[in-house]
């Protein structure tokens, strides 16, 4: 996998981890807050139920305590009597004390209609109510309660009147109730910044003043009366500006009257915007957190990840290495097999020819040195082809290792000795590091020897003139390390990917056949240790040898 | 005394060769390709030295053929002609009795060397058995003869 795609990679990572954290808990969050906002409205509901009921039952009684008390004056007593203003007054008084106000003028009213006397703030008497509907209707009915009209003093109020019969025929005693109190008794069903609560008849018109949008009484409410059943009913509707309104009514008044107790059942329900800056800082802290946590997590995993891809890939690498090693040392053997025998022939050939040069007659012919020369380049060139199928066999020989006891630091100084003439000519100063401590292992010498030579002797060559080899030793908890580093011409990253393959060489044809590093590699791998390459073009190189201190069960066998 | 050789490759231009050098170097030597050859020649006349060559062909190769003549004639010293991929063969074949071996293409002087080091060797092998059978042939109860 490329750097990018594991940038790719990584983002998702994140992206789904954010979201497999995030998504549930904002689900559970709104589930659980739908489940609240929905207790809660109920809740608010529950409430307005009982706010209505107690309220109705308080207009209810105020009504019905006014309706006996005019009943009970009425029968007992005479139009002659109350037709007095003082007796009428008097009885205002009374009335209004002992029930705490709430009338506003009393009168008494004919058959024909005739304002007889009348006690109030008012100047009423006179005036004929024949017409008015309200009369008509307590004739017919004896006791009534009127909706809230204007009348003649052009004020909304509402009557109660009751019909009484004495020597002297019907009579009415009309009390007007202070709007105001009644007024004061609906408000106390309404609660918190958005309710309201008010009066409306059968025809949807308000009976009592509304809190909100400016409904006085006598105002349209824009309700649907008939939505209230006879018991207690909620209703839930949503304003034109989109909140929820939940509207609880119950009929008063013999029916006649609808209390309506309205509220937003969200009014008092937190929300997001009601957040205080300690939950902000809280639910921000929150969220950082686990932003962090994903990204440094999935970071973490990305990473190691990456680091098991490199491995892997190195194991492949390591994989296929050796594959073609095996493969290409059963091809080398083949070869160098069924090169190896003309080989022998030419070269016992051409020794039988110069053996018979050697013979009088041969020896004094004109091309007598020409023979010579033809055959000794045959043989030098034998002594090549052979060297090359000499390493092609020894890249391709399975002879497992000699064990024994090895002292690494003795190996190379050993080795160290027979490139130091070459070195100094070629003004290479060898340096070591070597760590005494180092225990000796169980290894093959001889291989180690050349191992150690084909590097070095890499190293010379990639020095060319002046420059500095450096061979250091250091042991680790299971292995032995051995350094050895160039300050040589480096090597180039595609030459680096191929250097252990056999047969690949930088050098030219007569320097080097390609298998020395082949051949290291090979050994390094039989030894059971490891062998890698650094290197930076124009600062030098350095191989790396790792040894085991001891021997693994697969080394052994 | 004249050595006598006895090389034993399949490869017959190398076996012609090397027969006509080492008969030219002075040594007795006669050349045969396969091992069942080798068995039959050793049976006919002693062989100082045989060159044996171990991957051949065939029914026996060289390391059949070394048993063979080490039970036939152990006194014949046996110089392995070996590739590279037949050392561990060759180790086997010195376990085996062999004398020594040659990495092929083997130098000329190289394997003269050898043979002249195998020579010896059975020489001295051949002096010691002849002395001990002197040695037994002159003891006779209450005598001493001095062995010089």
């Amino acid at each position: 996998m490329s750097k990018p795609m594991y940038r790719v990679f990584r983002q998702k990572m994140i992206i789904i981890t954010l979201l497999i954290s995030f998504v549930p808990l904002t689900l559970l969050g709104y589930t659980i807050y739908y489940g609240f906002a929905k207790a809660y409205c109920q809740r608010v509901e529950q409430q307005m139920t009982a706010r209505v009921t107690a309220c109705s039952q308080s207009l209810d009684l105020f009504l019905e305590e006014r309706k006996v008390i005019l009943s009970a004056i009425a029968k007992s007593g005479s139009l002659s009597y109350y037709n007095d203003p003082s007796h009428l007054r008097e009885l205002f008084e009374t009335i209004n004390n002992q029930t705490g106000g709430g009338l506003v003028d009393l009168g008494v009213i004919d058959s024909h209609g005739d304002h007889l006397a009348y006690v109030g703030p008012y100047s009423l008497e006179g005036f004929n109510y024949r017409e008015q509907a309200w009369f008509n209707l307590v004739m017919a009915k004896g006791i009534y309660v009127s909706d809230v009209y204007m009348g003649f003093r052009q004020m909304p109020h509402f009557v109660i009147a009751v019909k009484a019969g004495d020597a002297a025929g019907d009579w009415i005693l009309r009390a007007t109730i202070d709007p105001e109190i009644f007024a004061r008794i609906v408000t106390t069903a309404q609660t918190g910044k958005t309710g309201d609560a008010f009066i409306i008849n059968s025809a949807g018109i308000c009976q009592s003043p509304s809190r909100f949008n400016k409904k006085e009484i006598l105002a349209p409410s824009g309700l649907d009366p008939s939505r209230f059943g006879s018991s207690t009913t909620v209703v839930k509707k949503n304003t034109v500006s989109g909140l929820r309104r939940v509207h609880v009514g119950k009929w008063i008044n013999n029916g006649n009257w609808l209390l309506v107790v309205t509220q937003d059942p969200d009014e008092n329900l937190p929300s997001f915007s009601d957040m205080k800056t300690e939950e902000i800082t809280i639910f921000s802290l929150a969220l950082f957190a686990i932003v962090v946590t994903t990204v440094v997590t999935t970071g973490m995993s990305v990473n190691k990840l990456q680091e098991r891809d490199r491995e892997l890939e190195e194991l492949n690498a390591h994989l296929i290495q050796t594959d073609k090693m095996a493969a290409l040392g059963k091809m080398a053997a083949g070869v160098a097999h069924e090169i190896n025998n003309p080989l022998g022939i030419i070269a016992t050939k051409a020794g039988w020819m110069r053996d018979l040069l050697e013979e009088e007659a041969f020896r004094n012919s004109d091309n007598f040195k020409e023979y010579d020369g033809a055959l000794r380049k045959i043989e030098e060139h034998v002594e090549r082809a052979g060297k090359v199928t000499h390493n092609m066999l020894g890249f391709a020989r399975s002879m497992e290792p000699v064990m024994e006891r090895v002292n690494i630091n003795g190996v190379l100084k050993k080795t160290l000795e027979f490139l130091d003439h070459h070195a100094q000519i070629n003004n290479i100063r060898i340096n070591t590091g070597f760590d005494d401590a180092i225990p000796e292992i169980m290894s093959d010498r001889s291989q180690l020897q050349q191992v150690f030579l084909n590097i070095i002797n890499n190293a010379v060559d990639a020095i060319e003139k002046q420059g500095t080899i450096t061979v250091e030793t250091a042991k680790n908890a299971e292995t032995l390390v051995i350094d050895i580093k160039d300050t040589g011409k480096g090597i180039p990253d595609t030459v680096k990917k191929r250097i252990f393959d056999p047969f690949f060489t930088t050098k030219a044809a007569e320097k080097g056949t390609g298998l020395g590093l082949s051949i290291t590699y090979r050994i390094i791998e039989k030894l059971g240790g490891t062998i890698r390459v650094k290197s930076r073009k124009g600062k030098g190189t350095c191989f790396t040898v790792v040894l085991p201190l001891t021997l693994s069960k697969k080394t052994i066998a | 005394m004249e050595i006598k050789v006895l090389v034993v490759d399949d490869e017959i231009d190398f076996l012609e060769t090397i027969v006509k050098r080492l008969e030219k170097k002075g040594l007795h030597t006669v050349g045969v390709t396969s091992g069942e050859d080798a068995l039959i020649k050793i049976k006919e006349k002693y062989y100082d030295v045989i060159l044996l060559d171990i991957k051949m062909p065939g029914g026996m190769d060289g390391l059949d053929a070394l048993k063979e003549i080490k039970s036939r004639q152990p006194l014949a010293e046996v110089i392995l002609l070996t590739g590279h991929g037949t050392v561990e063969s060759s180790v086997e074949g010195m376990r085996l009795g062999a004398f020594d071996y040659v990495l092929k293409p083997a130098k000329f002087e190289e394997l003269c060397e050898k043979i002249a080091q195998a020579y010896m060797k059975k020489s001295d092998q051949d002096n010691k058995i002849r002395k001990a059978n002197i040695q037994q042939l002159l003891r006779f109860p209450g005598r001493v003869f001095d062995q010089e």
